[in-house]
């Protein structure tokens, strides 16, 4: 026990220091998103093909296990017809305790987990692939370009180079934009693999596009809420702001002579 | 309250009279509200009062998100998923009080490089500097704890790291870290723990907020000159203050507003952008991330925690003369506090009569130095412990320490202070000129 604890201890001080030795971070490409910037906003279509790609391909093994079937028609996201969302649910099936059994997911429950257990959840990716500390250095292109984690996700997408290699018995893909360069899971998405009804074009890099901003949406449902909430707020705290400097000027006016010097 | 004198309140009607005679509470208020504020206090004396709004804000936010939050290993990061999609504004609830926390450090730092540079630290005021450290500490305490709470990956792993840092002290430190953590790595209990004192702590804060603004009010505020209110007679400390209620209230109240609009800006359109992406990953005790940085507030004192590496000499020495007692690590946690307690004796290290750096020409320069050092520590602290950032991080905590401990006391015996004001009044009409018109706001 004791030698554990001081093992730990010195391990988790360790890695405290040692924390930036791993490195070689990947190349993201900058997407123009329309979500992007103060008055950028969800493209209500985009978000429904990027649905139809997330369940067509990525469900096969990936999870949304935060996300709530039903948000699907939430205004400021895919916007789909209640009716649509429920026949949708449908097509997973959930564990229900009280059953015991499994049954036909209801728009009440949330998208099934990871099918596979080494494929993540993809609820937060979006968010967990971006920021000012970013593994990826993006903190001031995120500034400046407002590159995150949907850029991050479809650089990923289109990033492969076609080169493979084994590694202990495991297959890796060489991919620009992952840190080290080679990855695991096979490149998912390829040019005209999913049709969509509308006849947007469905290439890899409008199809990666698509699925990353799902994936943005999925990872912050309330952007479009947020930002309004936001510039209201703005607006209103600017003109208090200018209230109180004209009430501020006012008050003290008297009590500060005329600048002679 | 002592101090300067002013006018009092008086009951005037029978009802005011009863409840005076009973509980001064009235009189208490009116006191605290019009109490005579030098005149000339400028736009660094705001951050008191965007400290006691943070306060409010996190308190507020705070006690709204726990009605939504479950502090269960299992559960915790689901929880802050529905507080986010779930629950009604639970996403602006939450971003406010994550970037709240942000808010909270910039304030206090602004408002404890004021108090270094017009040495507001300086005799009367000592005590009110030290309980100003003590909420500081409480504050880092705080936040610290409640980054844990989403149970995200750097909540576990950096409370793993900072948990470790007790682990570094000699003969009990395994056995401290184990008692803090409740058991032998952060888990369940850790966790359960973190938000009892997440929770309690900010009213202890909210405590020793009051005991800093008495210490103050007992005091009188320090100004830009640092030279005293006359406090001769009512009339002659009238030419030097003003009542806080309503000149300062409404200058702070405008500094407010300026403020919350940037704060409102970032909560609304880049509310991550402080925030670590690793902590939008579920905790992971299988899974170190590659890298382990604590929030920027912490940074600077983060950077001093590593600077001291067993290659330094400094720490070779402390090592040989205790025996092994005081290794690296154990040295690196005591420069860390040490850096705090170092900042607490300023009152006691530095030797200058002088007040305000505005009157000390030498002071001015190695203050610039010390604000340089605070961001370049900052900036090494989220850099690779590896050259020459490691060289950086010494030099810059050497001079930290430097500052406190040699050239505080030293400024104060060789450096010849400039002419002060003999008034606040003077100074003040200088810079705005004497009022023609003496008749107050209609």
């Amino acid at each position: 026990m004791f030698r554990t604890l001081a093992l730990s201890a010195v391990a988790a001080f360790g890695l405290a220091t040692a924390s930036f030795a791993a490195g070689g971070a990947g190349h993201i490409e900058d997407f123009d998103f329309p979500f992007e910037g103060p008055f950028g906003a969800f493209d209500q279509n985009q978000l429904q093909r990027g649905l139809q790609i997330y369940t067509e391909v990525c469900s096969a093994c990936h999870g949304l296990k935060f996300v709530p079937i039903r948000t699907l028609s939430d205004e400021g996201g895919p916007h789909l017809p209640e009716d649509q969302v429920r026949a949708y649910a449908a097509n997973y099936e959930v564990f229900d305790a009280e059953l015991d059994d499994f049954r036909p997911a209801t728009e009440k429950d949330s998208f099934p987990a990871s099918a596979l257990s080494n494929a993540p959840d993809l609820s937060l990716m979006a968010k967990a692939r971006a920021g000012f500390h970013g593994p990826y250095g993006l903190g001031i292109n995120q500034f400046v370009k407002g590159i995150g984690g949907p850029e991050y996700i479809a650089s990923l997408l289109t990033g492969y180079t076609g080169k493979e290699k084994e590694e202990a018995g495991a297959v890796l893909y060489e991919n620009t934009a992952f840190p080290g360069g080679w990855i695991s899971m096979a490149p998912p998405l390829s040019d005209e693999q999913v049709e969509f009804a509308d006849g947007h074009s469905n290439d890899l890099h409008h199809m990666a596009e698509d699925v990353s901003a799902f994936l943005m949406w999925t990872a912050e449902p309330k952007l479009m809420a947020r930002k309004q909430a936001g510039f209201a707020g703005v607006v209103f705290l600017a003109l208090l702001s200018v209230l109180l400097y004209l009430t501020n000027k006012r008050l003290w006016a008297p009590v500060k002579g005329k600048k002679s010097a | 309250m002592s101090g300067i004198p002013h006018d009092h309140y008086e009951p005037k009607s029978n009802g005011e009279k009863w409840l005076h005679s009973r509980l001064p509470i009235v009189g208490l208020l009116y006191d605290t509200l019009m109490i005579p504020t030098p005149k000339n206090l400028n736009w660094m004396w705001i951050w008191g009062i965007v400290l006691t709004f943070c306060l409010a804000l996190q308190i507020v936010t705070g006690i709204v998100l726990v009605m939504h939050y479950t502090p269960h290993v299992d559960m915790a990061f689901a929880s802050v998923e529905h507080i986010m999609r779930n629950v009604n504004g639970g996403y602006m609830l939450r971003y406010l009080h994550a970037n709240g926390a942000s808010l909270f450090f910039i304030a206090v730092y602004a408002h404890i490089f004021r108090g270094l540079y017009y040495g507001s630290y300086k005799a009367p005021r000592e005590i009110t500097w030290i309980i100003g450290m003590l909420i500081y500490l409480m504050m880092m305490g705080t936040a610290f704890m409640g980054y844990v709470l989403p149970w995200g990956q750097m909540s576990f792993w950096g409370a793993t790291v900072i948990t470790g840092l007790f682990g570094a002290i000699p003969f009990i430190g395994e056995a401290l870290q184990t008692w803090l953590l409740g058991g032998p790595a952060v888990d369940n209990a850790t966790l359960n723990r973190f938000f009892s004192l997440h929770y309690l702590l900010p009213f202890v804060i909210a405590g020793l907020v009051i005991v800093h603004i008495w210490a103050f009010h007992t005091t009188g505020n320090n100004n830009p000159t640092g030279v005293e209110v006359r406090r001769g007679s009512k009339e002659d400390a009238k030419k030097d203050t003003l009542p806080f209620w309503p000149y300062f209230v409404i200058k702070d109240l405008f500094a407010l507003a300026v403020i919350m609009t940037v704060f409102f800006a970032i909560v609304g359109f880049m509310p991550n952008y402080l925030g670590h992406p690793d902590n939008y990953i579920e905790a992971n005790a299988l899974a170190t991330p590659a890298h382990i940085v604590p929030e920027w507030y912490f940074l600077p004192f983060y950077a001093i925690l590593r600077a001291f590496t067993s290659e330094v000499w400094v720490v070779q020495i402390a090592s040989f003369v205790t025996g092994g007692i005081i290794d690296a690590k154990f040295f690196g946690v005591l420069a860390m506090f040490g850096a705090i307690a170092v900042m607490a004796l300023a009152p006691w290290l530095d030797t200058s009569s002088v007040r305000s750096g505005r009157y000390r020409p030498m002071f001015k320069w190695w203050f610039a130095l010390l604000v340089v050092d605070f961001f370049a520590l900052m900036w090494l602290g989220a850099m690779p412990a590896e050259e020459p950032y490691a060289s950086f991080s010494l030099i810059a905590a050497a001079y930290w320490f430097g500052y406190f401990l040699v050239i505080l006391p030293l400024l104060g015996v060789i450096e010849k202070p400039l002419a002060q004001p003999a008034t606040i009044e003077e100074d003040f009409d200088a810079h705005y000129g004497k009022s023609a018109d003496a008749t107050p706001a209609e």
